[in-house]
């Protein structure tokens, strides 16, 4: 039988959520087509419950994630890199489709996305050294600031660009030892969906990214009211939701990443991410913790110390 | 000592490891013969055994290198970082991939026991790639100013006693700035280098980048006093060193030199002797003593000293001496005849001036490069084996009552490279450390490594630090 009779396997597109590849509890689906209106899969559609559950499975990740040394994240997220080369061919088919673009132009969204793991795998023990150091102070101190992760992170993907803009707002988060739940693009989830194989396949442990489909508004306000949620990455909301998002935050001080300019310019928005990424989404979502410890006093007596 | 257990041999295998009976020198991109045709042997120093012929470069052979460098300079400076990162990603990969034969090729060109290249030389080397891998696109980053540019040929020098590790981190923070290199192994050691030849093969990485001479000190003469070399990077001997310092004297060229050390390993009263104890060995016995920081003084404080001295004869009884390959061995083989040569008339020296010698009681194997760790107890600071360094598993003891005492006898030395400090007590350790005129500092540890941490010397150690972000300093124009 030849390629053009055989009859193609259609893929079940599932939510990603502590490792595993579960249906929404609600058991709602929504249907996902190309740019053109053309069927393309029938998407998850979940709900608060799953959002809520995703947050525990991100919390129950944090301790082990963020504990891991900075070598062995930089390792894991090259790991990422790694597993999407292969699967270069899969997600070129799911960018061209969701987001229009031809197949070189979505080759090269696909090859920016890689090399953007990349780019945050190097940045795992290095952001100590940029945003953190030793402080001169007047005293007898030794004073040293070290930046940690903040903890769950609530990640509004970009809406535009599906794979690209995903990966500029995952990796970051997680670079540092943060914990993710993401909601994927609404009307281009696929390629975040797909995402969560490759993750599951790249040591990156279960529950450090967990990958929701949906709609937005609606699983973006429980993650803002969230108590267990540390912090908020804006990107995919609209001026006003965002607005809204902003003020529900607020109820348990969540870092608030607001959408950039560069996130919601719809007319090239795949050639806005490719520009290099800079520091600030990692920053975004980093403590800094400060230790004091004194150093004993260097008097004749030499006895203080 | 009586043992109710007895070892049994557990040998590495040999077999994953396929070394060829010649090489010769990897200048751009290829394999050649020096242009006189001069090879030499190197030997398995636990063993006496020849494993491989390898060429011997000359002027002219650095000349070619050199060439073969500059000309690959244009187009690797040029790359985007991002594209360079992924070369070098590649190599700690495949470093990754291939590290238990480099483990046992290292093991039998060094003579440093398979249970420290398998566990601390190669994870290190992979590491310190692929934490150089990742600044490659993040220079802007680096606190030098937007789009710091690289210098252009680095000749470097490295020593026989990581000769992997040390390779790393010549090639690694040279690569990701954006120079091209001309790498000399020591003449006892050159296989691992050679090996790293054929992992820049495997990783495409483009010809001419990184060029291989291996040979002897003429070579690397040769290499630092090419005038179309933009940067030296040595790390060996203070004599050395001090030669390399004149010889770039009225040129702009950058140099960096990690040379030796005596390091003063200082044990408090209210130190966890035990711990102590382990630091102490790790300090001085780890790989043989042949390193530079290694912790070769230790100021013990009086009121501990019988204690800890017995603990440590103890302790030292029990370390295991022989076949390198033996995943059981502690101490390895001395790395050649005149080291093992200079490591003896030293401690004869020490005898000779009075310090009194305790060797711990093992058999040496028969053939080979052996030495029995040594203590030296009744030792001055006027001592040679107090003042020089051995660079052999020979520790120096010295004692003293107060904390100043301790850091005025510390840095009563030449050098300035590293020490250790043993103290329950954390404003002591703060206090001493900022006291010590030395550039690594150990705290209730010692002989820790990592690539992001910066390694160096203080006087007579040499200038200039290797890893970390500190590391890239030396290769950019800043």
């Amino acid at each position: 039988m030849s390629d053009q009779n055989r009859l193609g396997v259609f893929k079940t597109y599932k939510l990603y959520v502590g490792g595993k590849f579960p249906r929404s509890e609600s058991g709602r689906v929504y249907e996902v087509t190309d740019s053109k209106g053309a069927w393309l899969a029938n998407a998850p559609q979940s709900s608060r419950k799953d959002a809520r559950d995703a947050v525990v499975a991100a919390r129950k990740a944090f301790g082990g994630w963020s504990g891991a040394t900075a070598y062995n994240r930089g390792q894991v997220l090259y790991r990422v890199a790694e597993m999407l080369e292969g699967r270069k061919e899969q997600f070129v088919r799911e960018v061209a489709a969701s987001e229009g673009l031809s197949k070189s132009k979505a080759a090269a969204v696909v090859d920016g996305a890689i090399d953007r793991w990349v780019w945050y795998a190097g940045w795992t023990d290095k952001i100590g050294q940029i945003a953190g150091g030793a402080n001169p102070v007047a005293g007898p101190y030794l004073n040293l600031s070290t930046p940690e992760p903040t903890g769950v992170v609530a990640v509004l993907a970009p809406q535009k660009s599906s794979f690209l803009g995903l990966v500029s707002v995952i990796a970051p988060v997680i670079a540092t030892g943060n914990t993710a739940v993401v909601i994927a693009s609404a009307d281009a989830p696929l390629p975040a969906l797909s995402l969560g194989e490759v993750l599951a396949t790249s040591d990156v442990p279960g529950g450090v990214v967990n990958i929701l489909s949906g709609v937005t508004a609606e699983l973006a306000a429980p993650l803002a009211a969230h108590q267990d949620v540390n912090a908020i990455d804006l990107t995919g909301a609209d001026a006003e939701l965002a607005k809204e998002l902003e003020i529900a935050s607020a109820d348990n001080l969540k870092r608030v990443l607001r959408p950039q300019p560069v996130d919601t310019d719809a007319a090239s928005a795949s050639e806005d991410w490719s520009a290099s990424p800079g520091t600030h989404r990692l920053t975004a979502f980093l403590e800094t913790k400060t230790v004091w410890h004194p150093t004993g006093a260097l008097g004749a007596a030499g006895s203080s110390y | 000592m009586a043992s109710a257990f007895e070892y049994a041999p557990a040998p590495e295998s040999r077999s994953v490891v396929d070394i060829a009976p010649s090489y010769g020198l990897f200048i751009d991109g290829e394999f050649t013969e020096a242009a006189d045709g001069k090879v030499f042997k190197t030997v398995s120093p636990s063993s006496e055994e020849v494993l491989s012929e390898v060429a011997q470069a000359g002027a002219a052979d650095v000349d070619r290198a050199v060439k073969a460098a500059r000309k690959a300079f244009e187009k690797w400076s040029a790359l985007p970082g991002s594209e360079r990162a992924k070369y070098l990603f590649r190599i700690a990969r495949i470093i990754q991939e291939r590290s238990r034969e480099l483990a046992v090729l290292e093991t039998l060109d060094n003579g440093k026991p398979i249970k420290e290249t398998r566990d601390a030389d190669l994870p290190l080397v992979a590491a310190h790639f692929f934490y150089y891998a990742g600044w490659a696109d993040k220079l802007d980053h680096a606190g030098y100013g937007p789009n710091p540019r690289p210098l252009g040929v680095a000749g470097q020098v490295i020593p026989w006693n990581f000769p992997l590790l040390m390779l790393a981190w010549k090639i690694a923070p040279a690569l990701a700035t954006g120079n091209t290199v001309v790498l000399k192994p020591a003449e006892t050691t050159p296989l691992s280098a050679l090996f790293f030849a054929d992992i820049c093969r495997q990783a495409g990485l483009p010809k001419g980048v990184v060029n291989i001479l291996t040979g002897y000190g003429d070579a690397g003469e040769a290499l630092v006093t090419h005038p179309d070399v933009n940067k030296v990077a040595f790390t060996g001997s203070t004599a050395v060193g001090k030669a390399i310092a004149r010889s770039v004297a009225g040129t702009d060229k950058k140099v960096t030199l990690e040379l030796g050390g005596k390091g003063a390993n200082i044990v408090f009263d209210d130190a966890p002797i035990d711990q102590a104890v382990e630091g102490i060995v790790t300090g001085i016995f780890f790989n043989q003593g042949q390193v530079c920081c290694a912790g070769s003084r230790l100021l013990v404080q009086e009121s501990v000293q019988d204690e800890v001295l017995d603990a440590l004869k103890r302790r030292l009884s029990t370390l295991r001496l022989g076949d390198p390959l033996d995943k059981n061995t502690d101490i390895g083989a001395i790395n050649s005849a005149e080291q093992l040569a200079r490591i003896t008339s030293l401690v004869e020296t020490g005898e000779a001036e009075g310090a009194e010698r305790w060797s711990a009681p093992c058999e040496l194997p028969s053939s080979g490069y052996w030495f029995a760790p040594t203590l030296f107890t009744n030792v001055t600071q006027a001592h040679t084996v107090a003042r020089d360094e051995i660079f052999g598993p020979v520790l120096s003891v010295l004692s003293f009552r107060t904390p100043d005492e301790a850091v005025a006898k510390a840095n009563n030395s030449q050098y300035g490279l590293s020490a250790g400090i043993w103290t329950e007590k954390g404003s002591r350790i703060l206090a001493v450390a900022n006291k010590l005129r030395a550039g690594v500092v150990w705290a209730n540890t010692f002989n820790k490594f990592d690539p992001t941490s910066p390694f160096g010397g203080y006087k007579e150690s040499g200038f200039g630090r290797e890893g970390g972000r500190h590391g890239l300093e030396a290769y950019l124009d800043v």
